[in-house]
């Protein structure tokens, strides 16, 4: 509502100090420095932007403000009773939005919110309003013919760029600073030690768990393992054949049915893996077959549908690797009698191996983190075993699990999901960053 | 040893084996991703088309006020509708010559347990005395007619016996059972896990569809700004280095991440409602917007430097020639980078599990634009997951029906960039 009254006055500002740029002038914009839609513009950026801004920290931080009041007001009884400040926090909260009916602590306390948002809301309406037609009378008075009107609002447009691209960094920011203080969170719960160097996963609710990340990290590699080893040979060869056998018709329907492998979606990969080829591999391997394979959901069914899943990945990178491999070198090569399959392998590949080994990593940084897959395919109990055919467990899968389970937020067994969180990040990150060097490095040396 | 030129030398044979054998295994890998490719397809299709058809069991029922008021009288109303159904269906078997030889409560089973409650509201509002109902059938009844459930898988099943089948069987013939196109399925709303029959996917399209309006608005603008400001502004310092490798990086987190993200900072900390299309959609948003950044930068720099210079040099600033000139042009390549983008964000599911778009069962339409955006409701991925993970083999026929539908979507996106490309790309 305050949004649309502010992007109101905008409008308004924007009409009034276009034409007043007209007046000043006579009508003749010959005589103004800028064009008069600058002028405008530079109207309602002045209304706009600064009451918007104030707009957006009030709103933010009005409720970190108000719940720091009301933290301040609360009685060490009525914290007791509700178990801790938080839970306290928390019903004082639902009790002021009509939720709940909180105990009569809770009830005052309540009401002291309402009451202090509703002048805090009213407060920031007014002052949002008052800034935001000053800004448009600033601009009003400071219009003259020879203001630089474009170069003003083509500045704070460069701003906004700026703040956009930003984003990227905020978000980076955002991610590790919500793994940093959950993990800490943790830590201060846990012995990092346990979580480290535990041989053991086995959360359990009543206190007490083994919380070890080794068996989910052994699960996570593993399956991983398997992903790639079925991933690399085909996709590797596919793009061999098709950047230096194929036919240009022959590429032109290949290589886009390839990539609609890449444009489905996880779960689709995740539901096949669970309905057709756990029970398939259990009917070769399961009690009916060979007898090694006790059920469906295996590292081998969900490596082997994540292998599938990344094919796409590993033939459309290594395909550019190989095209960037100058065409002299092959002729090179053939002109000295070596056959086709001779020139790739002795002279195309080892001048290409920098960047397939970047995209190979780059695969395994996808497989480490595909989530959908293994929380449907590869099983729920973490063990440390060789077997392939074992179920086994990954940090992905027991992020979702501890964090959509009905475990009280702030204990270890949710709060573990963090450390996980912040493992995987940092793992994907090494490989990321790694295998991205390589890969830029690789590029520059044949440019 | 042969010295003529036409025999080849073991050597040279044995170097051409192994080309052949080289290409072979090319063309082998490729044949083998097509049809692991063919594989996907064939389960999609084969374990999904069931999902688009329902049986249904068509009821003649007639009524009258008295025991309506009796029903509505009663604490368990919908027993006393079930009880209805019963008696009619009863009748109308035994109308067929059909001798049900079981009691009403065991007839009930081949019925939906909604029923009784959709009799209700077409009875409660309605002033007729008499209608014709088409009810699910129970989900066992459907998967006997979709061939998933048999006389034998029955043995030990308590919703129904093999003493039911045969009375379908001469329901069917007697044109009272019938297999129909499965309309709620597209439309209708999620229901609890004892209902496969009644389970729809449309709620949580709904939801899907807020969430993807949601990247767009916020990915659209920013995602351009910042290709923009990259592209075209940017000096070669620091701060652009470190956005640029963190834009590379972001690319490539994992998507569950980004749900952790999500979960710390929308909920925990901003405390913005849980399960809510508009907290998804800032997610996605989070996620997509690298991978909207990078080709949006490739189709901003495939413009050539001419037609900055030419815009330059007729007195333009740069932000104009920007903003009036290379923009436009590089826009075809921008929209269709922005809709994989969207189609990306639309197929994720992993994000959306931590901030709590499963286990919501999401069986009510929104009821207003805001209201889209805030209240709890699901997500086509997200629903499909929900069903997979129930044990009950129905859910997962509506799992691949989901998917289906899903991958239609999909593929309708990826096609109108295709389109977009075709149609409106420039080659310099």
């Amino acid at each position: 509502m305050t949004f649309l009254l502010l992007t109101l006055i905008a409008l308004l500002a924007f009409a009034a100090t276009r034409m007043r740029s007209f007046q000043l002038v006579g009508g003749d914009s010959r005589l103004l420095h800028s064009r008069p839609r600058y002028y405008g513009s530079y109207g309602a950026l002045l209304a706009f932007g600064p009451a918007c801004l104030v707009l957006m920290c009030w709103s933010l931080l009005q409720p970190v403000v108000l719940s720091q009041i009301t933290y301040a007001q609360l009685t060490t009884d009525h914290i007791a009773a509700a178990g801790s400040a938080d839970l306290a926090l928390t019903e004082i909260r639902r009790t002021a939005n009509g939720a709940i009916e909180g105990s009569e602590a809770a009830q005052l306390l309540a009401a002291r919110l309402t009451q202090l948002k509703a002048v805090g809301d009213t407060l920031k309406v007014a002052i949002v309003l008052v800034l935001s037609v000053l800004g448009a009378g600033v601009a009003w008075a400071q219009i003259t013919p020879q203001m630089r009107a474009r170069n003003r609002v083509e500045r704070s447009v460069q701003w906004l760029l700026i703040a956009a691209a930003s984003l990227a960094i905020l978000t980076t920011l955002g991610i590790i600073l919500s793994l940093l203080f959950n993990t800490i969170g943790f830590f201060r719960l846990h012995p990092a030690t346990d979580f480290f160097f535990g041989l053991v996963w086995q959360p359990s609710f009543g206190g007490g768990s083994s919380l070890g990340v080794l068996p989910l990290l052994w699960g996570t590699l593993y399956i991983s393992l398997i992903a790639l080893a079925v991933a690399v040979p085909i996709g590797l060869m596919s793009a061999i054949y098709l950047s230096e056998y194929a036919g240009s018709r022959f590429r032109s329907t290949a290589k886009p049915l390839l990539e609609v492998l890449a444009g489905i979606p996880t779960i689709v990969y995740g539901l096949f893996a669970l309905v057709t080829v756990g029970p398939f591999l259990l009917g070769v391997f399961g009690n009916d077959g060979l007898g090694w394979m006790a059920g469906g959901t295996a590292v081998i069914t969900a490596g082997l549908v994540m292998g599938i899943m990344l094919i796409p990945f590993v033939s459309s990178l290594s395909d550019d690797i190989i095209n960037a491999v100058p065409q002299s070198l092959r002729d090179g090569s053939l002109g000295l009698g070596a056959t086709r399959s001779e020139t790739i392998r002795q002279v195309v590949l080892p001048a290409a191996l920098p960047g397939i080994v970047g995209a190979i990593l780059l695969a395994a940084s996808r497989a480490i983190g595909e989530t959908m897959i293994v929380v449907l395919g590869a099983g729920a109990a973490a063990r440390l075993s060789m077997n392939p055919f074992d179920a086994m467990t990954t940090v992905t899968a027991k992020i979702v699990s501890q964090l959509t389970g009905d475990s009280d937020f702030l204990s270890p067994e949710a709060l573990v999901a963090f450390a996980l969180g912040m493992t995987l990040f940092a793992i994907t990150l090494a490989l990321n960053v790694f295998a991205l060097f390589i890969v830029r490095k690789y590029r520059e040396q044949y440019e | 040893m042969s010295t003529s030129l036409l025999d080849q030398s073991s050597r040279t044979r044995k170097r051409n084996a192994s080309e052949r054998r080289f290409v072979r295994l090319g063309l082998g890998a490729i044949f083998l991703s097509l049809g692991f490719l063919a594989m996907l397809l064939i389960a999609i299709a084969g374990n999904g088309y069931g999902a688009f058809t329902q049986t249904r069991i068509d009821v003649a029922m007639t009524w009258d006020a008295e025991s309506i008021a009796k029903a509505e009288k009663s604490i368990v109303k919908t027993a006393k509708y079930n009880g209805m159904i019963a008696k009619a269906l009863r009748g109308q078997m035994e109308a067929a010559g059909i001798d049900p030889q079981m009691k009403d409560k065991e007839l009930l089973q081949l019925v939906s347990s909604s029923a009784g409650a959709q009799l209700r509201d077409f009875v409660t509002a309605t002033d007729a005395t008499k209608g014709q109902f088409d009810f699910l059938a129970s989900s066992r009844v459907d998967g006997y007619l979709k061939g998933r459930v048999t006389r034998a898988s029955l043995a030990e099943d308590k919703n129904l016996s093999p003493a039911h089948l045969d009375l379908v069987d001469a329901m069917r013939a007697a044109g009272m059972v019938e297999r129909r196109f499965n309309l709620d399925f597209i439309f209708g709303g999620d229901a609890s896990e004892s209902r496969p029959e009644a389970a729809g996917l449309g709620v949580s399209m709904v939801g899907s569809f807020y969430m993807v309006l949601v990247v767009l608005g916020c990915a659209l603008p920013v995602g351009v700004a910042a290709a923009i400001y990259l592209q075209e502004f940017a000096p070669k310092n620091r701060l652009t280095d470190l956005i640029e490798v963190n834009i590379a990086n972001l690319a490539a987190v994992p998507s569950i991440v980004f749900g952790i993200l999500g979960l710390a900072v929308f909920i925990q900390f901003a405390h913005l409602p849980q399960s809510a299309p508009l907290v998804g959609g800032l997610v996605l948003t989070l996620m997509t917007l690298p991978r909207i950044i990078i080709p949006a930068r490739a189709a901003l720099g495939a413009v050539p430097p001419s037609i900055r210079e030419a815009a330059l040099g007729v007195g333009a600033s740069k932000s104009q020639a920007v903003f009036h000139h290379v923009l436009p042009l590089s826009m075809p390549g921008i929209l269709t980078g922005v809709i994989i983008g969207m189609a990306q964000a639309l197929g994720e599911t992993a994000p959306l599990l931590l901030i709590g778009m499963v286990g919501y069962i999401a069986s009510n339409h929104p009821d207003g634009l805001i209201s889209g955006f805030t209240d709890p409701n699901s997500a086509m991925p997200a629903q499909i997951y929900e069903w997979a993970k129930r044990a009950d083999p129905a859910y997962i026929e509506r799992a691949w029906g989901g998917i289906i539908l899903l991958l239609a979507f999909l593929m309708a996106m990826n096609f109108v960039a295709i389109v977009l490309r075709r149609k409106f790309e420039r080659r310099w």
